[in-house]
């Protein structure tokens, strides 16, 4: 069976002097967002490699607790993205999407995870360069944050 | 609208008097059957009861301070779907009358089969002490002092559950029909309030003496109201600085051990299948050793953390504080705190409150072109 090891597997506690790379756990809408991540990937644009990409349908279907889990199971930020208001496939999963997002954003920093961890952008899917300054920015705000401190937690 | 009448008490005894009310309900030609809480022979409280027969009206103790169950749950049962069975009378406190709504907007039952008939509430002590307290198992005498009090202080050693001592919404004034208690001398009389045109057509059907509204139930409501949300502010801050991270929220999560019976207790926690129960869950082995080599070590059972923050993602914006889950659990942990506070929250954001109007949408079945635009950094 395959791991998706998110965490670094031989060391929890950061190395001394190393700098931090987060885990980042992208959401991203199959019609934008992902199309987009690919035109940058093949215009060869040079992206932080801290995202993985989880390819949805749309980010309509993104329940409250993927990111619950990502960010429990030691993921430093969680970014959705999907199409631009008007633009979804599915008419309106991108609304209900920024519902869901509030919605979090209302629960979450009240445990004390930071509001920063979670964003939500919408990127259309000529935006290659649009996706890759997304994920340099973010990657950067997150370094810049440390790392979330779920990681350590011993009880879950 | 707005109509009062009066509900006479005869014999210094209320309860007597709401069963009288209810016969008269069940004498109209309309209403099929009462749902209403019944004394327990075993005397440990009341379970809601569905009435056909104004003789088992006998143990209908509509005023006894026990909520072993949100009766809004059974309500859905009688009222889905068409109406070919008629019109059941309900007897709710008013965070069942809420529910219910809520219950409603989410399709699992119809305010269209049912008469909602609230009662003023001074609150209900917890399924563990609800059989303390000797006015929950027939004793007219202790439920006067009760009724009198307000619901305030100590009966037979024990307090009302803390979600009610921290209700906002002791009034039902969402329901068809109001009961009313506050400022009223229970050996004397009650009053009965009209909310909604059908509740009128009761009223009138009903036949009951006219009352006027002599500011003495607003008076008392108003004092009540004053403490309760003292309370309320004061178990917020409580309960906010006990899980003010991630070490605290699950330090206060601790004793949780995944049963679940929050969930099912829970009113407006309406799926079939909740999502914890299903496969997702049911990890497989190599997947604990992999998460327990990363973290060096995890706790057993796994996703305690994870199940109450999807709760209150998934259901917060329908709660209406009845306390259930806090009456369910076998540990003690503070549920009803957690999910107050954060319910408070999240329906504020959203300019909601659970259970306030059938016509409100819930907030994550809509949403509006432009809104929340803070979100994507102005861009919406």
């Amino acid at each position: 069976m395959e791991e998706l090891n998110i965490a670094p597997q031989t060391q929890s506690e950061p190395v001394p002097g190393a700098a931090f790379e987060p885990a980042i756990v992208a959401f991203v809408c199959n019609w934008c967002t992902y199309t987009a991540a690919d035109l940058a990937g093949t215009s060869r644009m040079v992206q932080s490699p801290n995202v993985r990409l989880v390819r949805m349908m749309c980010t309509g279907m993104v329940d409250p607790k993927y990111i619950i889990k990502a960010l429990l199971g030691g993921a430093d930020a969680v970014l959705i993205s999907g199409c631009h208001p008007g633009d979804c496939h599915y008419i309106n999963g991108n609304y209900k999407a920024r519902r869901r997002v509030k919605l979090l954003m209302e629960i979450l920093p009240r445990f004390g995870i930071d509001g920063r961890r979670i964003k939500l952008t919408w990127v259309g899917a000529s935006e290659g360069n649009e996706f890759a300054a997304t994920v340099n920015r973010f990657a950067a705000e997150i370094k810049e944050l440390g790392p979330i401190d779920t990681r350590r937690l011993p009880l879950l | 609208m707005g109509s009062i009448a009066r509900i006479e008490v005869t014999n210094g005894n209320p309860v007597a008097a709401l069963q009288g009310f209810c016969a008269r309900l069940l004498a109209d030609g309309e209403i099929s059957a009462v749902l209403a809480p019944r004394l327990l022979p075993a005397g440990g409280g009341t379970m809601p009861a569905l009435v056909a027969d104004p003789e088992q009206l006998r143990d209908v103790a509509p005023l006894a301070p026990s909520f072993r169950l949100n009766a809004a749950r059974m309500l859905t049962r009688l009222t889905r779907g068409a109406d070919d069975g008629g019109l059941v009378a309900a007897l709710l406190r008013p965070c069942e009358v809420r529910a219910f709504i809520e219950l409603c907007k989410l399709n699992q039952g119809s305010l269209e089969n049912a008469l909602l008939i609230s009662l003023d509430c001074p609150g209900a002590f917890t399924n563990a002490d609800s059989g303390r307290f000797a006015g929950n198992r027939g004793d007219t005498a202790s439920l006067l002092g009760f009724l009198r009090a307000g619901g305030r202080g100590s009966f037979d050693g024990v307090e009302v559950a803390r979600a009610c001592r921290t209700c906002e919404h002791p009034t039902g004034a969402e329901a068809d029909l109001t009961i009313g208690l506050f400022g009223q001398d229970p050996e004397k009389g009650l009053l009965l309030m009209a909310n909604t045109p059908r509740g009128e057509g009761f009223m009138t059907r009903l036949d009951l003496p006219e009352a006027t509204d002599d500011g003495s139930r607003d008076k008392a409501l108003e004092e009540l109201l004053a403490e309760r949300r003292a309370a309320q502010e004061q178990m917020f801050a409580e309960t906010t600085a006990a899980t003010s991270d991630m070490t605290r929220l699950s330090q206060f999560l601790s004793a949780c051990v995944n049963c679940y019976n929050c969930r099912a207790a829970c009113p407006v926690c309406y799926c079939k299948e909740c999502v914890f129960l299903t496969d997702v869950f049911d990890h497989k082995p190599w997947q604990y050793l992999s998460w327990a080599r990363q973290r060096g070590a995890i706790k057993m059972p796994t996703d305690t953390v994870f199940f109450h923050l999807t709760r209150l993602a998934h259901m917060s914006t329908a709660c209406v504080g009845c306390g259930q889950c806090s009456n369910a659990c076998p540990n003690d942990v503070p549920v009803m705190e957690l999910f107050k506070t954060i319910a408070a929250s999240t329906q504020k954001a959203f300019e909601y409150e659970a259970g306030r109007d059938p016509g409100e949408a819930p907030p994550l079945s809509v949403f509006r072109e432009h809104e929340f635009a803070e979100l994507t950094g102005g861009v919406d």
